[in-house]
């Protein structure tokens, strides 16, 4: 019997262990491959520990460092103006959902939910951004279709329904409007709801690909993904974006593989490094969201 | 409210004096709450722009689209449903419609179980350090974009220089082309479906564990139930219910496939299309490559009712489900 707990034990350690270094495997893969040189990859193909460390390929995106600072630029605007704005948006709505007061709100509701559960799909949605809404190459474009999400609106109206309605009377009585409620009770209260979504909207917004894919086609609006993807199908890209003469002999000599690495980890370093500090919030807002939502 | 509606109807002696009452209590609610309904318009707005104008445009299924005179200037199809018999004859379409369902069945069905599995595992390791890095490193995949993991899968699968390969070559065994082969992808497609999903699903159903009570082990074991018992009889039973409603809504999203799975992790290849090829790359390409736009929104018209009757379903038997429960 004891024995038999104790075979247990060890199995599922053994099974947990062996998956979560499948899940590491292809992280660890690329860095080694990012400090690789060509004959290492070419003779042994990617490997976690390189024979030989080089930082060739970094240098070779340093040089192209005003392209990658300008793909930076625009995530980084687009994340935080777009998670701001939407945190706004859908909490100021879902305030509105939540309020007992007024009598148009089960309209408003009926509203939100059809734009979860239809939706008019991808030729539609491109026509009208790009011949009525005229988002193509606009930095607009990367933010507002992001913004109202109906799912989030739900989430938040969920939480405040949670708030006891007398603290709103007792504002109300106080003289307050509903907008100062809105901005002195009921955001300071919920914060572990906005902190949840504003992650998942931030996470969204900093990998979003999509938006850039169907309506940007001008470079310098090209947000980090694409730039990646450019890099990655294409190392001759850089030789166009760099053209100089030390350029042209650093990529025909380096690894072409090592670059598409190395730009992945400069990618994702990010994410990489805030990620042990957010991840357990993500876990609470899963939680929120799984239960509830 | 109801008092309000029988004022309203012994008052306005014809139906021109009720709607002039409607439009009046409209009004008075407007003046009234207007700050309330100030706040709501960022976000209808936003609604209106991007997902109702899109779900009027779905009647150009029916039209001939062109770009210079939009969707209320372009003409209508004649004879109405030519788009749709274009569709239907299509054979890359029918392709990609099966494609859809079946990869999105093979999906829900095992990233739930490998998700289960995992949040048991978890469940049942008792050192604290190991659990927390396992989560940790198992959740990681979900914060990559489709982008970074089509690198990845193209680092495995490689000719060249993947792992695999270097390994067929290390054994004397002749070496894969993963790119031209479609019969591969249905596996390795489900695989990446998990290695990218698991952690996020196995948090979900790691929480429903803990909200079982603590009490039904503590009599389990006084009767001697091993621990495999334990887990088949009380965890296994306890997450039934999650696990139906939690499936049940993925159902509900059967017909819309992940279009940066399918877009990046297989390259866009067409030589895969046979196993990969998706009602989303479908349209896509329809819209973006091939400028068909005809066939692509009537795929899309066709996608957009067969996911909203999905939806219906799925949720109504969730919430169902969730009452009888």
């Amino acid at each position: 019997m004891k024995r038999r707990i104790k075979t247990m034990d060890v199995a599922i350690y053994l099974i947990i262990g062996v998956f979560s270094l499948i899940c590491l495997y292809p992280f660890l893969m690329v860095i080694g491959g990012s400090l690789s040189t060509q004959k290492e990859i070419y003779e042994h193909g990617y490997r976690i520990f390189p024979s030989e460390v080089t930082l060739g390929s970094y240098k070779a995106l340093l040089m192209n460092y005003k392209s990658i600072l300008n793909g930076y630029t625009i995530t980084v605007i687009v994340t935080i103006s777009g998670t701001l704005l939407a945190l706004g948006v859908n909490a100021m709505m879902a305030y509105v959902l939540s309020s007992k007061q007024i009598k148009y709100s089960r309209f408003l509701n009926v509203f939100t939910l059809i734009t979860i559960m239809f939706n008019g799909g991808m030729v539609p949605w491109y026509i009208v951004c790009v011949n009525y809404l005229h988002l193509k190459d606009t930095l607009w474009a990367l933010i507002l279709p992001m913004v109202a999400n109906g799912w989030n609106i739900f989430l938040m109206r969920n939480f405040f329904s949670a708030i006891p309605y007398e603290m709103y009377e007792a504002a109300r009585i106080d003289g307050a409007r509903a907008f100062k409620i809105f901005r002195t009770i009921y955001l300071p209260l919920s914060k572990p709801v906005l902190a949840t979504v504003g992650l998942f909207t931030s996470l969204a917004y900093w990998n979003d690909w999509w938006h850039g894919m169907m309506l940007v086609d001008k470079a310098e609006l090209q947000p980090l993904q694409l730039l990646l993807r450019n890099i990655i199908s294409n190392v001759q890209f850089l030789k166009t974006m760099n053209p100089s003469p030390e350029m042209q002999s650093l990529v025909g000599s380096l690894p072409s593989e090592g670059i598409r690495m190395a730009m992945v980890i400069i990618t994702i370093g990010p994410i990489i490094l805030v990620y042990p500090f957010l991840q357990k919030y993500f876990v609470k807002g899963i939680m929120v969201g799984a239960v509830k939502g | 409210m109801v008092s309000e509606v029988a004022a309203k109807k012994t008052r306005g002696k014809s139906t021109g004096n009720n709607i002039l009452n409607g439009i009046a209590g409209f009004g008075k609610e407007l003046v009234k709450n207007w700050s309330l309904y100030l706040m709501a318009i960022p976000a209808m707005v936003l609604l209106i722009l991007f997902k109702y104008f899109p779900m009027f445009g779905i009647i150009i299924a029916f039209k001939d689209y062109n770009f210079r005179d939009g969707i209320l200037g372009s003409k209508w199809m004649d004879p109405l449903f030519e788009n749709f018999a274009i569709l239907v004859n299509s054979e890359s379409a029918w392709q990609a419609i099966i494609n859809t369902v079946s990869l999105n069945f093979l999906f829900i069905i095992t990233s739930t179980l490998a998700s289960l599995a995992l949040a048991i595992m978890l469940n049942e390791v008792s050192g604290k350090t190991f659990k927390k890095l396992a989560q940790s490193i198992t959740f990681l995949p979900f914060f990559m974009s489709w982008i970074v993991v089509g690198l990845f899968v193209s680092n495995i699968l490689s000719y060249d220089n993947g792992i695999i390969n270097k390994l067929l070559e290390s054994l004397g065994r002749e070496k894969i082309m993963f790119y031209m082969e479609p019969q591969y992808w249905t596996f390795i497609l489900m695989l990446v479906n998990i290695w990218k999903g698991v952690g996020y699903g196995a948090v979900v159903y790691l929480a429903a564990i803990t909200g079982i009570d603590k009490s039904f082990y503590e009599a389990a074991r006084i009767d001697g139930a091993t621990r495999w018992q334990e887990i088949r009889f009380i965890t296994l039973q306890m997450l039934k219910p999650t696990v139906i409603i939690l499936v049940l809504l993925a159902f509900g999203r059967i017909m819309n496939a992940d279009f940066g799975m399918f877009y990046y992790v297989t390259s866009d290849v067409p030589m895969l299309y046979p196993t990969t090829d998706v009602i989303d790359t479908f349209i896509y390409r329809g819209l973006r490559q091939t400028g068909d736009i005809g066939m692509s929104s009537a795929a899309g018209f066709f996608q957009s009712i067969i996911s909203f009757v999905f939806v219906i379903v799925c949720n109504k038997l969730a919430n169902h489900f969730e009452e009888g429960s």
